[in-house]
């Protein structure tokens, strides 16, 4: 009897452990003048989850992106990472807690290296951020990592270029590298893929992945491919006008009636 | 020979120090072997201003910051030195005390500046700075029973600064000990996240660094070296009046970066050996025809000119053509290969 009881509490405990949630977001609302962007958005990313949001062209996602990483302030509800609530703290401290994000619209340090771009980010990861006493170089070990993550995004051979002369598939993938650099727990990929050549798509799908498969990151996705993500995600949520319109399993969503006419026109939500 | 083989092998290695080791060595020896006062005189004031303009440089160049105010810290130390040689005796420790007054309140002055305005955007921080700067002019104007206004006041110098070649020599070592610092600074982990706010601070923010720390203490470095600018001027002078707190200062350490090279640390170097070396030269060409008396015109046409044709300033043009070269080499090099 007792090791019954044992047993049923191990298996409670693994399951709970596993769906432990990470981020959670408490009515999430962000007002623009009279328009409201994201419109009371409640959802909840359990720890080591693969998280898809889709939705057509103003339909909230990047604003959505914004509020969870603290480049925005809601005007309304709140967010929590592992239960604390960081609804006020700064994008800086998002970062340093474990959420980092990637861009849409490429945003890298142009007149930099690329080398130096991911260095950076490994630099910031390793909380050497106050030294001002040794020559940067005496880390050996930061460039040696940030070699290792262009490696993975197959930017190896442009290390020495200016990031401002990449192309703009390569400045996506440089985008990626750094945000990998951060090694940080929540990962938020902002159309990763965006205005890349068909030839460098698959790239960068290989590297998510295989961050996928490592199975310690938690990835938020942002994508208007819904093909590219199916085989991906866990879970997939759909906005529409700033407002949550599904939230499940990419079976659930493809099977969605509301998700399906929103995607083809004519729902009024 | 092996001794001899690592000498060459540092010295092709690092061939732009070997270059700075010369040319400091160069002017180190100069006035033992060329016995010219004005040149020495016209030096002297190449080297404080190039401490100012790298002080300028650091917040321009490096972290992207527009200043209108920079004045304002060359002044406080001007003046510092002024008022401690004139108040009490001209001595070593007076002089050791007015350079510790002077980094104690550019210090707290650029750390409370840095708070109050770097948090706005870089405009309205150019003007604020102005205004506070106008704000260090008119006290200086009005506080009269310490700065005697406008007519401002001479003053004696410990016995050490009064020979011209001594003040020359320390006035050269303060410069290359500036130069060395802030190369270390910029070179650092610190230093190079100013750069990345340069380039662009909302993705430096994302990247889990606290922007206005960075800010800060830039501010605060670029201040304390400009009030020391201000200490050596006074010095080379023996004069200070409210002049150290207007615009012109501000504008010369802006024309000097921008001319040699912002982000560049010798370019500003280079640029306030030119401007000076033109004021010079414009003010001996006055003799022959008025119109160099305004050698301002003369100031504003260049920095037009550097702007739309060099807007990477001199050494920043070089640096330019230097790493297409370097490129365009290695690119035949895998070419050979390849064939």
């Amino acid at each position: 009897m007792f090791l019954v009881t044992l047993f049923l509490i191990s298996i409670y405990k693994i399951g709970g452990e596993s769906m432990t949630t990470l981020i959670e977001t408490d009515n999430l609302s962000i007002t623009f003048g009279g328009h409201t962007a994201v419109d009371s958005v409640s959802i909840s990313v359990p720890e080591k989850h693969f998280k898809s949001i889709i939705g057509p062209n103003g339909a909230g996602k990047t604003t959505f992106f914004n509020l969870l990483s603290g480049q925005l302030n809601p005007t309304n509800g709140k967010i929590y990472f592992r239960g604390k609530d960081i609804t006020k703290l700064s994008s800086t401290k998002r970062t340093r807690e474990g959420i980092g994000r990637s861009f849409q619209i490429t945003n890298v340090f142009p007149n930099l290296t690329v080398l130096e771009n991911v260095r950076l980010a490994v630099q910031s990861n390793a909380g050497v951020r106050y030294q001002m006493l040794f020559h940067y170089k005496k880390y050996r070990e930061f460039e040696e990592k940030a070699l290792e993550w262009l490696r993975l995004v197959l930017l190896d051979d442009k290390v020495d270029s200016f990031a401002i002369n990449l192309a703009h598939g390569e400045k996506r993938k440089l985008e990626m590298a750094m945000l990998l650099a951060l090694e940080t727990e929540v990962l938020l990929l902002d159309e990763p893929t965006a205005g890349m050549s068909l030839e460098d798509v698959p790239a960068i799908l290989e590297v998510i992945k295989r961050i996928k498969e490592q199975g310690n990151r938690t990835i938020i996705l942002i994508e208007h491919k819904m093909d590219m993500i199916l085989d991906l995600s866990d879970s997939v949520m759909v906005l529409f006008n700033g407002r949550l319109l599904a939230d499940g399993t990419p079976e659930e969503i493809m099977k969605n009636e509301t998700v399906q006419s929103a995607y083809l026109g004519g729902v009024s939500v | 020979m092996a001794e001899r083989g690592e000498g060459m092998k540092w010295i092709v290695n690092n061939r732009m120090n070997a270059i700075y080791l010369i040319i400091a060595a160069f002017l180190l020896l100069l006035p033992f072997v060329y016995e010219s006062r004005n040149m020495l005189i016209l030096l002297t004031q190449i080297f404080v201003f190039a401490i100012l303009a790298m002080s300028y440089d650091l917040l321009l160049g490096f972290t992207g910051i527009v200043s209108f105010g920079h004045a304002m810290f060359f002044g406080i130390g001007a003046y510092s030195i002024g008022i401690f040689m004139k108040r009490f005796e001209p001595t070593m420790l007076h002089f050791i005390y007015a350079v510790l007054a002077t980094i104690l309140i550019t210090a707290i002055v650029s750390f409370i500046v840095g708070l109050l305005t770097l948090r706005l955007k870089s405009h309205f921080y150019a003007m604020l700075t102005m205004a506070l700067a106008g704000l260090f002019l008119v006290l200086a104007e009005k506080w009269r029973t310490l700065t005697f206004g406008n007519d401002g006041f001479t003053f004696r110098v410990p016995e050490i600064f009064i020979d011209r070649t001594n003040f020359y020599i320390i006035c050269l070592v303060t410069m290359i000990a500036v130069f060395m610092i802030l190369k270390r600074f910029t070179n650092s982990p610190l230093g190079r996240v100013l750069q990345a706010i340069r380039e662009n601070e909302q993705r430096t923010e994302s990247l889990g660094y606290q922007v206005l720390h960075y800010k800060i203490a830039a501010s605060v470095v670029s201040g304390v070296l400009a009030g020391i600018a201000g200490i050596f001027y006074a010095m080379s002078l023996r004069y200070v009046n409210t002049s150290v707190f207007t615009m012109d200062i501000t504008l010369d350490a802006l024309l000097m970066t921008i001319i040699g090279g912002v982000g560049t640390l010798v370019g500003a170097i280079i640029g306030a050996g030119l401007i000076e070396f033109a004021h010079d030269g414009l003010t001996e060409l006055a003799k022959e025809h008025w119109i160099f008396e305004r050698w301002i015109i003369f100031f504003g046409i260049i920095y037009i000119l550097v702007v739309i044709f060099f807007p990477l300033g001199i050494v920043g043009t070089l640096r330019k053509f230097t790493w297409k070269r370097r490129k365009l080499e290695s690119a035949k090099k895998k070419e050979n290969l390849a064939g």
